[in-house]
């Protein structure tokens, strides 16, 4: 094991997965020489040399129309899209082409390429550099939509993500980039699809994304410490494929489902859970879901707005204690 | 190179052979198109369908430039390089009839022709997106060596996205082996390209801007087409990067069956057959002592080929409601959960 950071493990599993398969490629914007503006690729550019780490101008559409044209001829890029935000002006090329030729040409073509970018908030950047957008991608058939919240997962799904023969949507967390944890040394590799279960409870279930992972654990502590309300905590990981299983079951376990999500309110990945719940395990609930999210505003940009917004662990140990119903 | 040189009907840079593929291209195109067209009429063909009747000469030329291992990427005006580049007719004339014989079997239909065997790496219908996508297989080709080149067409109207000045000046500044080849009609769907562009030529006027050779060819001149293909593919085979080309041809028919062509001016349609890709070249050809039986066989040849390949469309089953449920993923499958 060896501590890394959430930003180096980018890195590292960028590099594990370059040096194990010389068509793995990676471009972006100031993703070479500069090692990225939040510095999660540092010492690639060094290490595998300008043929495969390459800067691009800016210029989303031709980032992932090239990572696109590259991987249906043989290679196994991975395209680095700033900030998530950005992903709107480059829409068309993870919507209508990376995720439907496959089908559209009854799967005449593989596209087996990874874009990164850089999601979230807490960063005081305001609405255009702060969305959680990966209910955005989750909404589009064809294309894997996974965000992790450890720098041990980081580095396993997302060599998980550019071994897939699928495009997959990597959502990093801006505000976790500084976080720590072990990292399993040598080869690392998670599977897509797996949610995490992190803590076991008897009454509540608690499903959360992302940044929302720590801060449900934080609020679980809380929660039984000072109000005796005991919770499991699932990392969801990965929103496309969705590990259901493992989802359904904890909700059965305690009866009652809570998701902590950081996109705005309407559509977000909770509700399409709670759909699921509502379907599959309904009589095995003792109160109705509960979603704690962003409300559904633009995100302002000043800390005290910000973080008055975006889920806390005080509100979420609020939410909970508001909404959970012992009858 | 400017718009008006010279007839390339003497130009000894075409070889016999080569005239003869280019003509039976034309011709097969030609044919095709128009029965396609005839099948929409009996309506055998759903959806909609974009005829490239009169830019024939720009798929020919170029296909016949090109070798067989280079990239296609086309647009969702593309049947005539999907023929030109040797695709099956009845894959062509099935997916247009939504039968299991389709090139998709029916999941992309007029718009998203592609045969992976040849190379022609899918047609894309959201303007301009073919130019950035194209720019990968260019730098896959790069990166893995090869002498591959990647050819991707596009429209008047795709000139004024901004897919297409990204993907000029990263080929441009990547030194991308791809040839971006204008089709200019005149026409952005129903609107005169002139009345919404701010240069004469949308394409080739703004070669400057990404250091490139301002080229604008008669892309109704079949020999023109395949000389400054050839030309340009020599020089992406050599490393020397990307070339934009502009032709100058005309759409024949409307946008798309929708659209009867009614804001043409006058007398416009029938100046433009004039100058039909097929007709002149046949006469050329007949001027430079082909045998006028050997032009007669290729189109009694691709008449009977595109006759046959209708019946064999037209007998084929439809898409079985099975293949809705197949190929999202890689793995063949639909699932998104477990």
């Amino acid at each position: 094991m060896a501590e890394l950071s959430y930003r180096e493990a980018v890195a590292a599993g960028i590099a594990q997965e370059m040096e194990r398969d010389p068509n793995v490629v990676f471009l972006g914007e100031d993703v070479g020489e500069a090692g990225g503006v939040f510095k999660a690729t540092v010492g690639l550019l060094e290490r595998f040399g300008p043929k495969r780490v390459r800067d691009t101008p800016i210029s989303e559409e031709a980032i992932l129309g090239t990572a696109m044209g590259a991987a249906m001829t043989g290679l196994r890029p991975v395209a680095e899209i700033m900030f998530s935000d950005f992903l709107a002006v480059c829409w068309d090329y993870v919507a209508n082409q990376i995720a439907k030729t496959r089908y559209m040409t009854h799967g005449q073509f593989s596209f087996p390429l990874v874009i990164r970018t850089a999601n979230g908030g807490g960063s005081r950047f305001g609405a255009q550099h702060s969305q959680s957008v990966e209910n955005w991608a989750m909404a589009v058939p064809g294309i894997k939509v996974v965000a992790p919240s450890t720098p041990a997962d980081v580095k396993g799904l997302l060599a998980a993500a550019i071994r897939d023969p699928d495009p997959v949507l990597f959502f990093e967390h801006k505000s976790l980039y500084a976080t720590r944890g072990e990292v399993p040394a040598g080869e690392h590799v998670e599977s897509l699809g797996t949610a995490r279960i992190l803590r076991r409870g008897e009454h509540i279930t608690i499903a959360a994304l992302a940044a929302m992972v720590p801060r449900s654990l934080a609020a679980a502590e809380i929660l039984a410490r000072e109000h005796g309300i005991s919770a499991t905590v699932i990392d969801v990981r990965s929103l496309v494929p969705l590990d259901t299983r493992t989802l359904l079951e904890e909700t059965r376990a305690t009866g009652r489902l809570f998701t902590v999500e950081e996109n705005p309110r309407l559509c977000g990945w909770g509700a399409e859970l709670a759909s699921i719940v509502m379907e599959e395990c309904f009589y095995d609930l003792d109160q109705p879901v509960i979603r704690i999210t962003t409300p559904h505003i633009p995100l302002p940009s000043t800390d005290v707005l910000e973080d008055a917004v975006i889920p806390s662990v005080e509100r979420i140990v609020q939410e909970v204690r508001k909404g959970v119903d012992f009858r | 190179m400017t718009h008006g040189s010279p007839s390339a009907a003497t130009d000894e840079l075409t070889p016999q052979a080569v005239r003869l593929r280019i003509y039976r291209m034309l011709v097969e195109t030609r044919v095709c198109e128009k029965r396609i067209s005839d099948l929409f009429l009996q309506n055998l063909v759903k959806g909609t369908s974009h005829l490239a009747l009169g830019q024939e000469a720009v798929a020919a030329g170029v296909a016949a430039a090109m070798e067989k291992d280079d990239y296609s990427f086309l647009t969702f005006r593309g049947h005539h390089h999907v023929i030109a580049r040797g695709a099956s007719m009845k894959g062509v004339l099935g997916e247009m009839m939504g039968r299991e014989c389709g090139l998709m079997a029916g999941k992309g239909g007029s718009m998203h022709l592609s045969d992976a065997k040849l190379n022609i790496m899918a047609s894309y219908a959201i303007l301009g997106s073919q130019l950035a996508i194209a720019c990968g297989a260019g730098w896959s080709a790069q990166y893995r060596g090869t002498r591959q080149a990647t050819v991707a067409f596009f429209g008047d109207g795709t000139a004024n996205l901004g897919a297409f000045h990204e993907s000029l000046n990263l080929a441009a500044v990547w030194k991308l082996p791809v040839l971006f080849i204008c089709e200019n009609n005149l026409y952005g769907e129903y609107t005169a390209t002139h009345r919404v562009t701010a240069v004469e030529h949308p394409a080739a006027d703004r070669a400057a801007g990404y250091g490139l050779e301002r080229i604008v060819i008669d892309g109704n001149d079949a020999d023109a087409v395949y000389q400054t293909a050839r030309r340009a593919l020599a020089k992406a085979r050599a490393g020397d990067g990307p070339s934009l080309i502009e032709c100058l041809t005309y759409r024949q028919s409307g946008h798309s069956r929708a659209d009867p062509a009614a804001y043409r001016p006058k007398g416009e349609l029938e100046e433009w057959l004039e100058r039909d890709p097929l007709t002149t070249y046949r006469r050329r050809m007949l001027e430079l002592g082909f045998d006028e039986a050997q032009l007669e066989q290729i189109e009694i040849e691709t008449q009977q080929t595109v006759d046959r390949a209708t019946e064999e469309a037209k007998a084929s089953p439809p898409s079985p409601v099975s293949l809705a449920f197949q190929d999202v993923w890689a793995d063949g499958g639909i699932a998104w959960r477990n």
